[in-house]
C-alpha cells in the first residue's frame, strides 16, 4: 500500500515529467489492473477503469510470451495508431506506468520523460 | 490484494468468476450488468472468440458506496473456462481478492468441475494464494435444466465432490434467468469486503 506523500510524489513526478511534455494521458497502475494514480491533459475523456484492466492483461499476456520465447521479460510495449500510441513500460515487478500520446510527440521523447519518471517512481517507492 | 488509495479515498477489488467451459461465468456478468445498468458507469468489457467463447476476460466494474470514506468499486472478472486457456486463467487470476465458482450441474460436466477446481487451488498456489483462506462462493448453475429432462447432480452430490473440504457458502443458481445471480454476488462482495477491512 502506498501512503500520502509517496501518492503525492508519484503525482507530482507524473505531471512535471509527462503531461507537462505534452502527454495526453497517463496512467500508473498495478499488475492486477488496478489504477494507482491517472492524469490527463483535460483534453479527452478516457474510461481508464476499462483501460487499466485491458493493459494488464495485455502486458501479462506479452510478458508470459516472453517466458515462452526463454526472455526474462519484455518491459517495454508500444502500439502506434495513426492519430494517438500507447507506451507501456514496467516500473517494477508490480507496477506499470502507460503513456498515451499523440502524433506531435515523437516516441523518443516520451521513452526519455518515461524512463525519467519511472527512476523516479522508483526512488519514491524506494524511500517507503 | 486489494488496492487501497489513501489520496484518493478509494478502494478497488477484484473478484473473479471462475469454473468450467460453458458453465455459465460470463452469463452471471452479463446478468449482473443488464439488472444494474444504471449504477454501472461504463461498459462491459469482453475478449471472446469469434464463436462467442472468452478468450481472455470479461469485465464489470461497478462502485458499491463507501465504508469508512473510502469510495469502494467491486471489478468483476471471469477467466475463460476452455481447458487449452490455462495460462491466461492464471493471469486472470493475479491480484485476486475474491473468488466465485460457477460449477456446471449437468451429470456429463462433473469431471470437468472437479478438475477445474483443482486447477484453481494450483493456479492460485502460483501466487501464494491459498483457496482456503481467501474469499470464496460455491455456485451450482443450471439447475433448471432438469424440467427439460437433462440429466443433473443434486445439490447434496455436488457438495460432497466439490465443496467438503472448502465449506463455501453455496448457491443454486440458473444464471441465464438471473435465479440467484445476485445473492451470490453479494454473498461474495460481504465475504472480500469483510476480508479487507482490517486494512482500512
Amino acid at each position: 500500500m502506498f501512503n500520502q506523500s509517496q501518492l503525492d510524489d508519484i503525482d507530482n513526478a507524473i505531471v512535471t515529467n509527462l503531461i507537462e511534455a505534452g502527454l495526453n494521458n497517463v496512467i500508473f497502475m498495478d499488475m492486477a489492473g488496478n489504477t494507482i494514480a491517472k492524469h490527463d491533459n483535460g483534453k479527452n475523456n478516457l474510461d481508464s477503469t476499462a483501460f487499466a484492466a485491458l493493459a494488464a492483461g495485455n502486458f501479462a499476456a506479452v510478458d508470459a510470451m516472453a517466458k515462452l520465447v526463454g526472455e526474462s521479460e519484455f518491459s517495454l510495449l508500444f502500439h502506434k495508431g495513426k492519430k494517438l500510441s500507447i507506451h507501456f513500460s514496467k516500473a517494477d515487478d508490480e507496477t506499470l506506468l502507460i503513456s498515451m500520446f499523440n502524433k506531435e510527440i515523437s516516441l523518443g521523447l516520451v521513452r526519455l520523460k518515461v524512463a525519467d519518471t519511472i527512476k523516479e517512481i522508483n526512488t519514491i517507492l524506494a524511500n517507503g | 490484494m486489494a488496492l487501497i488509495n489513501v489520496k484518493t479515498k478509494e478502494v478497488q477489488i477484484k473478484i473473479v468468476y471462475y469454473g468450467p467451459g460453458r458453465g455459465g461465468k460470463t452469463t452471471n456478468l452479463e446478468y449482473i450488468n443488464k439488472k444494474y445498468r444504471e449504477q454501472i458507469k461504463t461498459e462491459m468489457v469482453s475478449l471472446k472468440t469469434q464463436d462467442d467463447r472468452t478468450l481472455f476476460f470479461d469485465f464489470l466494474p461497478f462502485d458499491v458506496g463507501q465504508i469508512k470514506g473510502f469510495d469502494v468499486t467491486i471489478q468483476l472478472y471471469t477467466v475463460p473456462g476452455q481447458v487449452k486457456y490455462n495460462a491466461t486463467r492464471k493471469l486472470v487470476l493475479r491480484g485476486v481478492d475474491g473468488i466465485v465458482f460457477v460449477a456446471d450441474v449437468q451429470k456429463e460436466q462433473r469431471k470437468n468441475n472437479i478438475e477445474s477446481l483443482n486447477q484453481l487451488y494450483e493456479n492460485l498456489e502460483t501466487y501464494n494464494l491459498d483457496l482456503f483462506k481467501m474469499p470464496f462462493v460455491m455456485q451450482y448453475n443450471k439447475i433448471d435444466l432438469k424440467n427439460s429432462g437433462i440429466p443433473i447432480l443434486p445439490s447434496n452430490i455436488m457438495q460432497k465432490d466439490l465443496n467438503t473440504a472448502l465449506r463455501a457458502p453455496a448457491f443454486e443458481a440458473t444464471a441465464l434467468r438471473g435465479g440467484n445471480v445476485i445473492p451470490t454476488l453479494k454473498k461474495i462482495i460481504s465475504m472480500t469486503l469483510t476480508s479487507i477491512q482490517g486494512q482500512l
